[in-house]
């Protein structure tokens, strides 16, 4: 009979029992949240709000509109065909003499000589001469100061920056600019540089992803098929690299590949080469480190796809009386494509954004994107120019990764054979 | 046991194999399998089954000795070149082909024709009756559905022998008693060789013609299924094969086939003489529960001993009746239902009747 009482008792109470129920259930959940939080919190200030800081960087242009509010704000309607009227003189004269000695205006002349040579010091020029006498125009004055005022293309130049957004350091990043017509066009020659410099770097980054990937299935196929024993030991050999800083196995390469170098000394010294070959401060310095530095990205993955392959796939090929070389193409080769894929694109992705090896180990013909990056953060503090070459790095990874995920993607790895 | 005949397709002689150089995994095989033949390799795990289908499909070298295939040794061939389909326990089924792409994988090995290809690819999926299923991937199959493809890719095309090693084991039991006359239909209506590994033996009676019982990596008997279970040739195949009952003793005297033993309470039987040695060696006599005697129908045997029921366990046709009986407490007799009399109890004395002709004397092991 207790029994009977023990269900009779709980039948009313299932409802408080849900209710009861979702709040052990929600105090789980917000224990789970609070274990992710400081994750979270984490990523979103040094992964999101640094790319969104990126982004926003390569297309802020904030200098003209700040130094010159009200111009830029007349500026906006201007038809951009023939010089302004009056009006546009008068409030350039106002905003010139209200920015006087103020250094928003050699931000602004700094920006603007980006578009045009020579146009700091018309800016700057006409700032410090600039009187409007009574009765005279604005116009005449402004001319009087510096009569490249006459000319339509200052003006243009000056409203092509009235926004607070530009494609400016975008379209630099991939050699082209705006010309005074409002049209894009290839950039001038002699500063065509960025794609020549994508291309080498994603060039660089193919090369050093295919001499990773062939170096590398070897070896993890090795470490995937001999006995657990040796194979952790040849697996700490292959993680050694990753005990030692980048720098001191950069400084390490220098020293074994240079021409007085063990290597170059031990060739001579065999007679193998009459002259010490250069194998550093060239692409193949830079080729020899970045695989180095790279390859366990390259044999980790491809290990574990390659350990998750039971043997009697390819035993199963060979029984079935297909021999050892086409069983290992047609049936192990096709398993291991997820493996391929995934460390070829991590060890892509990384040497893209390569910037100590190349720098140290290469000639100014082996520096990648990055370099300019620094270079432009570091040297020249132009912000606009190392966000757009980042953006068009990571534009590029993206494309990859898209691509990647089409061929390769989670969906994919137990089930591909799309024909 | 192995008999030498002419039409023997594939035979080991003397094989041994050691995979570390101390242990022989596989002490000395003498196996001879005939044309069409169904043959199982039965043992307990580790008994070196899987280690004597590998030698024969080419993917271990035997330590010494040779194995045969039409006469021919085939110790140096490489496993592509043999001919023989395999099926694997966990069916080995690529998974990045469809099914008719798995089947199509051994004839295109062998530089078949595209619309050869296609129509034996059809007719093999048609021969499990997995027609419907050629466009699909393995893991999008059930286990049932993934074996009978495996199996299907193993016979395609037309092997000589067709090797399996516990393709069943995957599967719930209801599965794998269908499979296995399946599997047992195909090889009739193919009369293929089958040489099959399991540690199963009630599967190992359904399917074979024939059953190599392994032990310690020795046969311990090859013969057809009844022959094992009737006239077992020593004391582990008559315990490994069926229920059995063991007494152990001492034999006093033997011959003419029979011998007298002498058990531990000190009673003295008469049972046929199995691998039991001469007078003073120690002996096992073992006999199946069914042929166990009881009460009446015992008065004209020679062989009787006292016994004390422990447990009766009522079974519809036939109650198991478990005693002790000179000094094993396990003894178990299966009582016909039309034959058991109310005097049997738990707690009753009896006397049982071990008839000499289907009692055995064995060497202990
Ligand atoms: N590649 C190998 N290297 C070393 N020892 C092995 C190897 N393969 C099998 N063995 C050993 O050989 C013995 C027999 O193995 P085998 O696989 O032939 O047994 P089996 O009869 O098939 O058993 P099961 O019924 O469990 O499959 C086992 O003791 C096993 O540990
Ligand atoms: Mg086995």
């Amino acid at each position: 009979m207790t029994a009977l009482d023990d269900t009779q008792a709980t039948a009313p109470g299932s409802v408080p029992l849900r209710v009861q129920l979702r709040r052990a259930e929600r105090i789980t959940k917000l224990k789970y949240l609070g274990l992710i939080a400081p994750l979270a919190i984490f990523l979103a200030v040094t992964f999101l709000w640094p790319i969104g800081a990126l982004l926003w960087h390569s297309v802020d242009n904030p200098e003209v509109v700040e130094a010159l509010p009200e111009t830029t704000k007349l500026l906006r309607s201007w038809d951009r065909k023939a010089l302004p009227d009056e009006a546009v003189f008068a409030a350039f004269a106002r905003d010139l003499a209200a920015a006087h000695g103020n250094p928003a205006l050699a931000g602004a002349a700094k920006r603007l000589n980006m578009e045009r040579s020579g146009f700091r010091s018309q800016l700057m020029n006409t700032g410090r001469k600039l009187r409007v006498e009574a009765g005279q125009s604005a116009k005449a004055a402004v001319l009087a100061a510096d009569a490249r005022w006459g000319e339509v293309s200052s003006w243009q130049a000056l409203a092509r920056n009235s926004t607070p957004f530009t494609a400016f350091y975008l379209l630099a990043a991939l050699d082209h600019k705006i010309a005074d017509d409002g049209s894009i066009v290839h950039a001038d020659p002699d500063q065509t540089i960025y794609v020549e410099i994508l291309l080498r770097t994603l060039w660089m980054s193919v090369i050093v992803t295919l001499i990773s990937l062939a170096l590398a299935y070897p070896l993890a196929y090795l470490l995937a098929t001999i006995p657990s024993k040796s194979s952790n030991l040849l697996m700490i050999m292959v993680l050694l690299p990753f005990w030692t800083s980048v720098l001191v196995r950069v400084a390490a390469w220098i020293v074994l590949l240079q021409n007085e170098g063990p290597i170059n000394r031990a060739l001579v010294g065999l007679g193998i080469v009459d002259e010490p070959l250069q194998l550093v401060f060239n692409r193949l310095g830079v080729y020899i480190a970045m695989v180095h530095i790279l390859l366990p990205f390259a044999v980790l993955p491809l290990y574990s796809v390659m350990k998750g392959i039971s043997p009697s796939y390819v035993r199963a090929a060979v029984s079935l009386g297909s021999p050892p070389f086409r069983s290992f193409w047609k049936i192990y080769f096709p398993l291991t494509l997820p493996g391929i894929g995934a460390g070829g694109l991590l060890v892509f992705i990384l040497s893209m954004g390569y910037y100590i090896t190349p720098a140290l180990l290469g000639s100014p013909r082996e520096q990648m994107a990055s370099y300019f990056v620094a270079f432009y953060v570091n040297e020249t503090t132009n912000w606009g120019m190392a966000a757009a070459l980042s953006t068009i790095l990571l534009a590029a990874t993206l494309v990859l990764y898209i691509i990647y995920s089409r061929y390769f993607g989670p969906a994919r790895v137990n089930q591909v054979a799309p024909r | 046991m192995g008999q030498d005949a002419g039409d023997g397709l594939i035979s080991f002689r003397g094989v041994q194999k050691t995979y570390d150089g101390e242990i022989l995994i596989v002490r000395d095989l003498n196996l001879e399998v005939r044309r069409g033949e169904f043959v199982t390799l039965l043992g307990p795990s580790g008994s070196g089954k899987t280690t004597c289908l590998m030698m024969l499909a080419g993917f271990e070298t035997p330590t010494a000795g040779e194995i045969r295939l039409g006469g021919r040794v085939i110790n140096k061939v490489p496993p592509h070149q043999r001919n023989m389909g395999m099926v694997f326990q966990n069916y080995a089924l690529f998974p990045h082909m469809t099914v008719a792409e798995n089947l199509a994988f051994p004839l295109a090995a062998r530089k078949l024709a595209k619309p050869d290809i296609t129509e034996k690819v059809a007719r093999a999926l048609a021969m499990v009756r997995m027609e419907a299923f050629a466009t699909r991937f393995p893991q999008q199959l059930s286990g049932g559905q993934q074996q009978r493809i495996a199996l299907a890719r193993a016979l395609v095309f037309n092997p000589e022998v067709v090797l399996m090693d516990e393709p069943l084991g995957a599967l719930d039991k209801q599965l794998r008693e269908h499979m296995q006359l399946e599997i047992k239909h195909i090889h009739e209506s193919l009369g293929v060789t089958v040489v099959f590994v399991t540690h199963d033996q009630g599967e190992a009676l359904t399917m074979s013609n024939r059953i190599a019982v392994f032990n310690h990596g020795i046969i311990q008997q090859c013969d057809v299924p009844s022959q094992l279970y009737e006239e077992p040739a020593n004391a582990f195949v008559a315990s490994f094969i069926g229920e059995n009952n063991a007494l152990a003793g001492t034999v006093e005297s033997a011959g003419d086939g029979l011998c007298q033993v002498r058990l531990a309470d000190g009673s003295a039987i008469l049972a046929r003489q199995g691998d039991a040695g001469g007078p003073g060696s120690a002996a096992t006599v073992s006999i199946r529960p069914e042929r166990v005697e009881l009460d009446d129908a015992v008065a004209g045997d020679p062989n009787r001993l006292p016994a004390a029921v422990r447990e009766m366990i009522y079974l519809g046709d036939h109650v198991r009746v478990r005693m002790e009986v000179a000094g094993n407490t396990n003894f178990v007799a299966k009582v016909p239902i039309s034959h058991v009399s109310p005097a049997m109890t738990v707690g009753a004395a009896m006397t049982v009747g071990l008839p000499a002709a289907h009692l055995r004397a064995f060497a202990s092991p």
